[in-house]
Order: C-alpha cells, then sequence, then structure tokens
C-alpha cells in the first residue's frame, strides 16, 4: 500500500514539473496562436481581440496557474484553434483510435517477437537465427514513416488488402476500424518487433551461460525443457521491462505513423496542434502521454517483483 | 551487456532516419542538377539527339509490333490533350459525358478550416470551402466578374460614394426562413465591427434601410473598387451560434464539422438558382500532408485534389482527369529593403537578373506557370501588366555587374527564410541559392515552421529574403497596398516615394480607364525597382475523378462545389 501510494506521489509530481516545463518551452518559441487561427490578413484589433480572449497577453505565472485550477478539476479549457470547442470533446474523439492503434501494435509485438526471439536463441547461428538477425537489423534501421509509406503502398495500392483514408472510427463499427488499424499497427509494431527479438535472444543465450542452466542439463534435462522451464522465466525478466519501455514508445511512433496512414488519432492532433500554437490542446496531450509513461514504468515494478521475488519494495 | 547492443542498434536507426531527412533535402537539389544537365545536354549534343533518333527508329522497325503499339498510344495521347484544349477553349472547365443528378464528392484540401465564421478574417483554404455555405449581396464569377447573389441588381452613384442594393425575391436562409432586408443589414454591420477600424472596411459610413426591399450602403469618400467587399456573406439575424451551426443562403447546407478530419455539406434544395447545385452532398477531407493526400487520391479515397506535381499528375493513371488552371498567387522571392545591401535597388536588380524564373518553373511546374514580373495576378487581366514580365532577364554577367557598380564585388551574404512546411517554397528557394551562387551571393537556407514565420517575417519584418506566395481578392490595390511606405502589411519595409504618390492616385481615382493605367503603372515602378524577385503565378495541377466533371477555377479563392456534376462513365 505504501508503495502506491509513494508511486502516487511520484506519477503527480512529474506531471506537476512536465506540464510546467511544456508550458514555459512553448512560451519562449514563437509562433503565437492568436495569428497562426486568423492567418496573415487579419487586422491588429482582431488579433488583439483574439488575444485577450484568450488571455495571452497575460504574464506566465497567472497562465499557468490559471490552466492549473482548471486541469486539477479536470477542465482543460477550450482549444485555441477551434472556436468554441473544449479540449476535452477533442481528446475524447480521439483518445479511443490511438489506444485501440496501441494495443494492436503492442498484441503483435508479443505474438511475433517472442517466439521469433526463442527460436532464434534455440537455433543461434544457424540459418533460421542468421535471417532473423539480418532482418531485424534492417528493420531497427527503418524509420517508421518511411515503413508506413511502404506499407500503404503494398498493402493498400498493390493489393488492395485495404483503402488508404477510409478509416471508420471505432465508435461506428469496431471491425472495420480494427481492420484498417491493422497496418499502421505494423508499421509502429516492426521496428520494435525488431528491436524486442534481437534483446531476447541476446538475453536466452547468456542465461544458457549461467551455471544453474549447467545443473539443469546434468539432472538429464532435454534442450527443450531446460530451456522452457528454467531459462525463459529468467531471461524473460529484463525483456519486461523492456517492453515497458516499448510500449511507451509506441506512443511516440504512432504519432508520425498516424499522420501516413490518416487515422484520427491523438498524434495527428498533437501535430496540428504545435503547428497553429494550440497549447491547452498540447498540453493535455502531453499530460496524458508522461501519465501513460509513468503508469508503465509503475506497473513494471509491480510485475518485476511478481516474477522476481528476490526484490523487494525499496 | 545486451544493453550496449541495443544502443548500437538504436544509434544506427537513428542514424539512417536522419540521413533519411537529409536525403529528402538533397534529392530536390540532386533532381534539379540531373535535369539542368539534361537541359543543356539537349542543347549541346542535338547531333548525337539526332544519331539515337535514328537509331531508334531503326530498332522500332525491327521491333515490329512493338513500335506500331508505341505510335497507337501516342495518338491517343495526344487526342486527349487536343480535347483538354478544346475544353479550355469554351470555358477553362471539363465538359464530358452526360450530366446525371445526384451523387457526392469528397474533395481532399491539405490544411483545416480556420473559422466558420464568415466574417472572421480567414485563409485562402477556408474561404475555398465557405465559398459553398454563404453568399453575399454580390458574388465572383470564374472570369472574375461580379454579379448580383442576395441582391437581385445594385447601382452605384456616379461618384462612387453610395452603393445602392435591391434584396432578391424569394431568397431564403438554409432554415427556410425569408432573407429580410434588417438580415443584410444586420451583416453589413456585424462584419464592419469585426473587421475593426483599420480594415479596408472602415471606409463604409453608414448602411441604411431604405425600404423593406432596399439597402443604401454610404462610403467615407469616393471608391469604386468597394464592390468586391460586398461579397461579405449574409447571414440570418436570428442565428446565435453562427460558428457552430452556421447558416448561409448558398448552394449547400452545412451537415457536420469535425476539426482535423472533415466538414460535410449537402444540397440546399429551396437554392434561388434553379437547377443548382446537382450534387447531393459534398465532402472535404483534410488530410495531414500532401504525400498521404496524393495515396488517398491513388486508394479512391478522395475524388479532387489540388496542387498536384507535374510527377504526380503523370502517374496518376487513367481514373482521373487532370485539369490545369493557375494557384492564382503572386510566388517570388521577398526580400527586406529596409538595411543591408538589398536596401540598395542595382543590388535587388542584380538578383533579378540573377534568378533564372524559366529554370524554377520547368523543374518545380513543367513549364506551365505564368512567368510574372510584378505583384499581380495574371488572372486580374483587367489590371495585369504584361510589359512587366519581361524587364529582366537571366543574365548572370549583368547581375555581377550591377553587385560591382553597387559595392559589392565579392557579393554578400543572404540568408534565405522559408516556412519549411511548404515544400515548392523551400524547393524553389533551394533553386535561387543555387542560382544566386553563380553571381556570388553566399545563400543559406532558414527554414522554419509556418507559425514562426508569421510571426518573424511577416508581422516582426526580421528577415532578409523570404520566398512566399501572396494571394488576393479581386480587388487590385489589395494585393499592391503593401508597397507603400509605412503600410501595415509592407513587411518588407519598401519604400519608394514615386510609388506612394502614383498609388495613391490610383486608389482615389474613379474613372476606370484612368484607373487601370495608375495601377499598371504602380506595377512598372515594382518591377523596374525591383521590389521583389517575381517568379510566376504557378501552375495548379487538380486531379479530378473521371465520374466528375464542371470543376471551375476562379480567380479568386473559391471551390465552387456547385458548378461540378456527376457524369455518366
Amino acid at each position: 500500500m505504501k508503495f502506491v501510494i509513494k508511486k502516487l506521489i511520484t506519477l503527480i509530481i512529474t506531471l506537476l514539473l512536465i506540464s510546467f516545463l511544456s508550458f514555459t518551452a512553448f512560451s519562449v518559441i514563437p509562433g503565437d496562436a492568436a495569428l497562426s487561427r486568423l492567418g496573415k490578413d487579419a487586422t491588429e484589433e482582431q488579433l488583439e481581440a483574439l488575444r485577450d480572449k484568450l488571455g495571452l497577453d497575460d504574464p506566465l505565472p497567472e497562465r499557468y496557474g490559471n490552466w492549473l485550477s482548471g486541469a486539477v478539476r479536470g477542465d482543460f479549457g477550450e482549444s485555441y484553434r477551434y472556436e468554441g470547442i473544449t479540449v476535452s470533446s477533442l481528446l475524447a474523439d480521439r483518445l479511443p483510435v490511438t489506444v485501440l492503434l496501441a494495443v494492436t501494435s503492442l498484441i503483435m509485438i508479443l505474438i511475433i517477437s517472442i517466439p521469433l526471439g526463442i527460436l532464434s536463441a534455440r537455433f543461434s547461428g544457424k540459418w533460421i537465427d542468421t535471417v532473423t538477425n539480418q532482418l531485424t537489423q534492417i528493420i531497427m534501421a527503418v524509420p517508421p514513416f518511411f515503413l508506413g509509406m511502404i506499407l500503404t503502398y503494398v498493402f493498400g495500392l498493390v493489393l488492395h488488402f485495404f483503402q488508404p483514408g477510409k478509416f471508420v472510427l471505432p465508435t461506428e463499427n469496431l471491425r472495420e476500424s480494427v481492420r484498417y488499424l491493422l497496418y499502421p499497427a505494423l508499421a509502429v509494431a516492426l521496428p520494435k518487433i525488431a528491436m524486442v527479438i534481437k534483446f531476447l535472444r541476446n538475453s536466452v543465450i547468456s542465461e544458457m551461460k549461467q551455471d544453474y542452466v549447467r545443473t539443469a542439463f546434468s539432472k538429464g534435462n532435454t534442450d527443450n525443457a531446460v530451456l522452457y522451464v528454467h531459462v525463459l522465466k529468467n531471461a524473460l525478466i529484463p525483456v519486461i521491462t523492456f517492453l515497458a519501455m516499448v510500449a511507451a514508445e509506441i506512443l511516440a511512433g504512432s504519432i508520425v505513423v498516424e499522420q501516413v496512414f490518416s487515422v484520427p488519432g491523438l498524434g495527428r492532433l498533437l501535430i496540428s496542434s504545435i503547428t497553429s500554437r494550440d497549447y491547452p490542446v498540447v498540453q493535455a496531450i502531453v499530460l496524458y502521454v508522461t501519465a501513460v509513461v509513468v503508469i508503465m514504468n509503475f506497473v513494471v515494478d509491480i510485475l518485476y517483483q511478481v516474477l522476481d521475488p528476490r526484490v523487494k519494495t525499496v | 551487456m545486451f544493453f550496449k547492443k541495443y544502443l548500437k542498434s538504436f544509434k544506427i536507426s537513428c542514424f539512417f532516419s536522419q540521413i533519411c531527412y537529409n536525403v529528402k533535402d538533397n534529392l530536390i537539389m540532386r533532381e534539379y542538377y540531373e535535369f539542368e544537365r539534361k537541359q543543356t545536354m539537349k542543347k549541346k549534343h542535338l547531333l548525337s539527339g539526332v544519331m539515337a533518333l535514328l537509331l531508334s527508329v531503326a530498332l522500332c522497325a525491327c521491333g515490329g509490333d512493338k513500335g506500331t503499339e508505341v505510335t497507337s498510344a501516342e495518338e491517343t495521347k495526344s487526342e486527349a490533350a487536343a480535347e483538354e484544349s478544346s475544353g479550355e477553349e469554351s470555358s477553362n472547365t471539363l465538359s464530358a459525358g452526360t450530366p446525371v443528378p445526384g451523387g457526392s464528392v469528397i474533395f481532399g484540401m491539405t490544411q483545416d478550416l480556420a473559422s466558420l465564421d464568415p466574417h472572421v478574417e480567414t485563409d485562402a483554404g477556408t474561404r475555398d470551402v465557405v465559398f459553398n455555405l454563404y453568399e453575399g449581396l454580390v458574388k465572383p464569377t470564374s472570369t472574375g466578374d461580379l454579379v448580383p447573389a442576395v441582391a437581385s441588381d445594385y447601382e452605384v452613384s456616379d461618384d462612387a460614394k453610395v452603393y445602392t442594393f435591391t434584396l432578391r425575391d424569394g431568397i431564403t436562409f438554409h432554415d427556410g426562413t425569408p432573407v429580410t432586408i434588417e438580415d443584410v443589414k444586420y451583416s453589413i454591420d456585424r462584419y464592419a465591427e469585426i473587421q475593426g477600424e483599420s480594415s479596408a472596411f472602415s471606409i463604409v459610413a453608414d448602411a441604411s434601410i431604405k425600404d423593406e426591399k432596399t439597402i443604401e450602403v454610404t462610403l467615407n469618400e469616393s471608391y469604386s473598387e468597394f464592390l468586391p467587399m460586398m461579397t461579405l456573406a449574409i447571414i440570418p439575424e436570428s442565428n446565435e451560434d453562427p460558428v457552430g451551426s452556421p447558416i448561409g443562403t448558398g448552394p449547400f447546407k452545412f451537415v457536420s464539422y469535425t476539426p482535423g478530419q472533415n466538414i460535410v455539406l449537402e444540397k440546399y434544395d429551396g437554392y434561388w438558382q434553379e437547377g443548382v447545385p446537382s450534387l447531393d452532398k459534398v465532402e472535404f477531407k483534410f488530410i495531414a500532408d500532401v504525400d498521404t493526400a496524393y495515396m488517398e487520391l491513388q486508394a479512391g479515397s478522395i475524388d479532387i485534389l489540388k496542387y498536384l506535381t507535374t510527377a504526380q499528375a503523370e502517374t496518376i493513371g487513367e481514373d482521373y482527369n487532370i485539369v490545369e488552371g493557375s494557384m492564382n498567387l503572386v510566388h517570388g522571392m521577398y526580400l527586406n529593403s529596409g538595411e543591408g545591401p538589398l536596401s540598395e535597388t542595382k543590388v535587388r536588380q542584380a538578383l533579378c537578373y540573377g534568378v533564372d524564373r524559366d529554370a524554377i518553373n520547368n523543374f518545380l511546374f513543367g513549364g506551365k506557370s505564368h512567368i510574372i514580373g510584378t505583384h499581380m495576378i495574371p488572372n486580374m487581366s483587367k489590371y495585369y501588366e504584361e510589359k512587366a514580365e519581361t524587364v529582366y532577364s537571366y543574365d548572370p554577367e549583368k547581375a555581377k555587374a550591377l553587385l560591382e557598380e553597387a559595392g559589392y564585388p565579392d557579393g554578400f551574404d543572404l540568408v534565405i527564410t522559408v516556412p519549411s512546411s511548404y515544400s515548392q517554397h523551400v524547393d524553389t528557394a533551394q533553386i535561387i541559392a543555387d542560382q544566386l551562387s553563380q553571381i556570388g551571393v553566399r545563400t543559406t537556407l532558414n527554414q522554419v515552421d509556418w507559425s514562426t514565420w508569421l510571426e518573424d517575417v511577416y508581422k516582426g519584418g526580421n528577415f532578409q529574403a523570404t520566398v512566399i506566395g501572396f494571394d488576393g481578392t479581386m480587388v487590385p490595390s489589395d494585393l499592391i497596398k503593401k508597397y507603400t511606405t509605412g503600410d501595415s502589411k509592407n513587411f518588407m519595409h519598401y519604400s519608394n516615394e514615386e510609388y506612394d504618390k502614383v498609388f495613391a492616385e490610383a486608389f482615389a481615382t474613379i474613372d476606370d480607364a484612368k484607373k487601370v493605367e495608375l495601377y499598371k503603372q504602380c506595377q512598372m515602378i515594382l518591377a523596374e525597382d525591383a521590389a521583389a524577385v517575381f517568379i510566376e503565378d504557378p501552375a495548379n495541377l487538380v486531379a479530378v475523378r473521371k465520374n466528375l466533371a464542371g470543376y471551375t477555377f476562379y480567380p479568386t479563392a473559391a471551390e465552387d462545389m456547385a458548378a461540378l456534376y456527376q457524369v455518366a462513365e
């Protein structure tokens, strides 16, 4: 219990720090939200009126205070960019899409990388290991947006497995939505799959050199028994930490991929909000991402204890 | 240990993505060099070209069937080209097949709307869309004229001070209520209030209702360019939420708007023009970037996409017609003449001689753009001064001589600030940088994002040179007023006494012929004084799905979906 409370306090402090940092960062970089919205033909009066309405001319501490007092009550205010639309409603439309995308790619990572990682460790040095090794090396080097374009081209325009741009919202038709998301999810997942395979393979191979493995073999265990009963349990511990990092990273990867596949998720919103200097929206998304990362780490800490009883709550 | 390995692969991946980004930038230059090389090769090796031709003819003859196939394909191609040009002659639109009522269109846009409030100043992209929702007392046509819309008739007093409009009989808003003269007054007053004192609209002294069909707009002073301002949207006074649920009198009515995704409109059955619109439903879909938009076009998720590159237009395939028009932009390199070497006319002229406009046009637009020499859109043919096009020609030697005369025999350093999100501007700037290096001007590119550009360059006037395109309304003074000394939009710090004088005179003149003459004079001053390096009005290649016809270009920001109709395939 104490552990949970401690973690919760860490979460809150992190969120506060991050929100303050991003708030300051945005007041330092050039660009004016009012100007972005009204464009280059706006008159000085129109700009003044809008700045006044949005409170852009208030000093930084005051603006941060106003924002914070709203955020604590769950009110993230109105978007600067879209007149009369609240940040919460903008996020509410997009959150399910991004979560669905993240979950789909996480599942892909798990079901593809773990078997392949074990396989390539089991047959290390054999052809199957060499092939996966080379493939993972290549895939890791390809940036997600490029991978996304290749996938769109191959699966969308050549094979017609899906129609780029014809995304259906999950609230309208979940099955169709997931069917479309398979491809962006693949673009997000592939580089991570490659990383996890490599990581798992190395982890298993180095575990294999441990003393207890020799003992297990000397007791008459077969190769498979040693691997699945003894080694894997230990080899998976660092992999799980790594997977949590990957889960957080999926969010970052999906920002670019959403753009390429025209998926109306948080990532696309984040990019357009930064371009139009829509701080309230950026703030909210940054907070959300931070929260996910911190909570992920928290989950890992707990998992760690479950998997490895030697690790005690510090 | 594995962390190390992971780190290594991570580094590799970072390295590669970095390369990818760099490559994207370098690629355009490499393509450009290649292109230039080919051009010079063309000239130099005419003879070998002829040889190659002979050889290929011989090969074709050997190939037999293959050869005939090639010619037949070429024939159909030229046939199609002929069809297109004849279409252009008739009405600048595509006309083929029999119209079928109904149907829908998805129009791809690469930017979201600024606001649905028609009275708030917005960008061209937004005006393109809301053109279908709202109408003013008068509205623009594709030929650049103004025709009565919400008004059925108008009258201008001889001194161009009083404009009288008669309300059209039986015209209704999208909610079915009739348009009243009070709504008209309300709209004019609301527009004036939102635009503010410093706007051009402050010239209006008063809008007064004469009777239930007539309204009289009085100006503070005579101004014969006022009528285009009366394209301001007429909206109902009773609508309490003009942004959230917009109501107008246009051919399409509002259905829904999802920020960042789309806006959906449907046919308004009570539209005052009989038989218009033909389509039942129109969707403007916002797509994050141009490459994605092109992919969606290929996949058939959108029906119309503007601003294709020449390469895209060539590869799009049979499902689409390519309609050619112009972007109605004054595209050029604008210079801060307030300080440094650029404050000297000779230096600016040297830049004009040092930039090869044809090369830019050929490379980026397949030679389809209209080369310009001053700040006016060629489609505004009444005012456009053609003579300005030939003031400068590409002449690096003359440019060097001018630089030497101005006291810069070794050239100078020039930073071009460009908005990074517009590849057209970035590509142009890169080509210019390369060309200017040949006359000794050491040019570097500074890419900034759009918001930064707006604040630093456009509002702050804090730059040396920038590549950008200016759009315009149908009012000529709107385009060139920014060159007058101290104008609020004069971000170039340009100042020329003679220009100020002629512009002021042109602005105040009522007599049409004399006004045109003076505006042309203004344009010549801008050209000869090298106020900026004017390049072109870029070609606009629009892909329109084969089942649609009637796509129409306007000389102002308008995507007229009412002109579109479905055809039998």
